[in-house]
């Protein structure tokens, strides 16, 4: 299914962002953005090194505390939120750095993400083995994602793309309304990136994407809305047809000045 | 249910190792239940309390990866809690061991509100300066009894009709209540809470992001290590029979944090060799003209440049130990 086809119909805002700013001493690391993130879109948050993409995830997901703006999540504003609990609100980050927990193995990484809504993550009295009832999910999730064969294998071990794809695992594990990657495929080989893209393109269907991507064509291919950062500041908004086009966009990418 | 298998099967991956796991900590069993009738047993009971000790501390930072430099405020606040219950109440030393882990729990409770939302260093020196707070409380506090201590406190009967003046009683009892607690620690260690803990000490943000409420679990973690303290340091009490200034310095936190780290963090086993390890060396040259200090600072200096893992996490890592299917986790 290529973006186009999914675009007849404006799909619901599950989550946005209204002058939204960030200054860190005296310098304005993001000033005055706006995003509306859809439904079952893929979301792509673009620009060059240093233009505060992270940032913006960091304040999406209330890992850093906003100076200016608002921010609604399904209808809930979220501007004074927890990290912790815009978690369990339905909005799941992953991180720049691959986030896994190194010394558990694959199936216990995908556990400790679906202990908390199976209600088994305080309970200091029960065995281990009651954590058993969670392992035909977590299987289901990691042959989802092609990690079968990896099942008892210790996230240190893995492959660098095979720990990006363990963390989107986890990630889904919590069925979360809205995902925010971060550089999902940076680093990958071309063959990893296929099978993320693949991936991401899928989960999309049944929710909100909003990605951090370098790969241009990646996001060419995949991504229904781009949004183009630079210092700080949304420079270009729109499909990756019209954004490439873009005269500031272009310059900003390529740094020819005219 | 299909999958319900998974985890047995991963864990009998290395038969050979839990069977040996099994005879080891059988044997170990037998030598403590052994030992009182070939050495010295206040000595014993000594190290058993200070293995406690340092099992109840790893729960934190072997387990949860949090260093707090503070506990002899439990360790040392137990045995007076304990010590006073016993001696001016007349409770009985199980009501009173109950009694010093629920006091030294309340202070897990506040030390931990003020200091679980910094982490590493700042964590580490709020502890500290609690603790001291707690230490200038207790020597101008008039139930510790100062400078003096709290002397002479009774051992009572046990359930009323075990005498625990009885020696070899009173080193049953202390490896019961050893026993009690080193079960308690693989509990929570190897429970679904247990797992949390472990997530976060691995990647706090990512537990965090999983939508886990990671200041909340951390200051669980603390309260329970801080409980288990209390029980060895009640535990203490009532086999010295007194309960002085000591156990509360900021020294003993030192030695803790020394027994666990040369031992080994991160293993259930470690700390408890580690205690056992100090333990001796102080007793042993307590004796003779050289200072222990030099001694236990040397040990803890190799430790530290030649076992990263500790003793036991060092034998984990070993070849002999993977091939066994010990499974080094730090």
């Amino acid at each position: 299914m290529t973006a186009s086809a999914q675009t007849q119909s404006q799909p619901r805002v599950v989550l946005t962002a209204r002058g939204l700013g960030k200054t860190f001493g005296g310098f304005a690391a993001v000033s005055n953005v706006n995003l509306d993130v859809h439904h079952a879109r893929i979301h792509a948050l673009i620009g060059p090194n240093g233009a505060g993409k992270t940032t913006v995830f960091n304040l999406l997901t209330k890992f850093l505390q906003p100076t200016t703006g608002k921010i609604t999540l399904l209808g809930t504003d979220i501007t004074h939120t927890k990290p912790d609990k815009v978690a369990r609100m339905g909005m799941v980050r992953s991180f720049q750095i691959s986030a896994v927990f190194p010394h558990l193995t694959v199936l216990e990484n995908v556990k400790v993400a679906l202990q908390r809504p199976a209600g088994l993550a305080v309970q200091f009295w029960l065995p281990l083995s009651s954590l058993d009832r969670l392992n035909g999910r977590a299987e289901t999730l990691i042959d989802d994602l092609g990690l079968t064969e990896y099942r008892d294998t210790r996230a240190a071990d893995l492959s660098y793309g095979r720990k990006r794809v363990l963390e989107i695992a986890t990630t889904l594990a919590l069925d979360p309304e809205v995902l925010l990657l971060d550089e999902p495929m940076a680093g990958m080989g071309q063959e990893d990136v296929r099978m993320v893209a693949d991936i991401i393109r899928e989960v999309a269907r049944h929710r909100a994407v909003l990605m951090v991507e370098h790969n241009l064509s990646v996001v060419a291919d995949i991504c229904h809305h781009v949004t183009v950062l630079q210092r700080g500041e949304i420079i270009g908004e729109g499909d990756y047809a019209s954004v490439s086009q873009d005269h500031r966009v272009r310059t900003a990418y390529m740094g020819t000045e005219d | 249910m299909a999958h319900g298998h998974t985890n047995t099967e991963a864990r009998a991956a290395h038969p050979q190792a839990s069977a040996l796991k099994t005879g080891l900590l059988l044997t170990l069993l037998a030598l403590l239940l052994a030992a009182p009738f070939f050495l010295y047993p206040i000595f014993l009971m000594k190290l058993l309390c200070f293995a406690l000790f340092a099992a109840a501390f790893n729960l934190l930072l072997g387990y949860t990866g949090l260093l707090s430099f503070g506990h002899a405020a439990f360790f040392g606040g137990a045995a007076y809690f304990t010590g006073h219950a016993v001696k001016v109440w007349g409770f009985p030393p199980e009501l009173g061991i109950l009694l010093g882990m629920a006091g030294a729990a309340v202070l897990g409770l506040v030390m931990g509100l003020i200091a679980i939302r910094r982490q590493g260093i700042y964590f580490a020196m709020i502890t500290l300066a609690l603790s001291q707070m707690f230490f200038f409380f207790c020597v101008q506090s008039s139930f510790t009894h100062g400078e003096d201590g709290l002397q002479s406190i009774p051992r009572g009967h046990l359930f009323g009709f075990i005498n625990l003046s009885d020696t070899t009683n009173m080193y049953f009892f202390v490896l019961a209540v050893f026993l009690i607690g080193m079960a308690l620690i693989w509990r929570i260690v190897n429970s679904p809470f247990g797992m949390i803990l472990k997530s976060i000490r691995e990647n706090e943000n990512r537990a965090i992001s999983l939508g886990y409420s990671v200041a909340r679990y951390k200051l669980a973690a603390f309260v329970m290590s801080a409980t288990l303290t209390g029980m060895a340091g009640g535990l203490k009490a009532l086999v010295f029979q007194f309960a002085t200034l000591t156990d509360v310095t900021w020294q003993m936190s030192g030695e803790v944090i020394l027994m666990t780290l040369l031992g080994g963090i991160g293993t259930l086993i470690g700390p408890v060799f580690g205690a056992g390890i100090v333990v001796t060396l102080q007793n042993y040259l307590a004796t003779s003209d050289f200072p222990v200090t030099i001694i236990t600072g040397v040990v803890f200096m190799a430790c530290v440049l030649l076992f990263r893992r500790g003793l036991v996490g060092e034998f984990y890592a070993s070849r002999i130990g993977r091939s066994l299917g010990f499974n080094p986790e730090k």
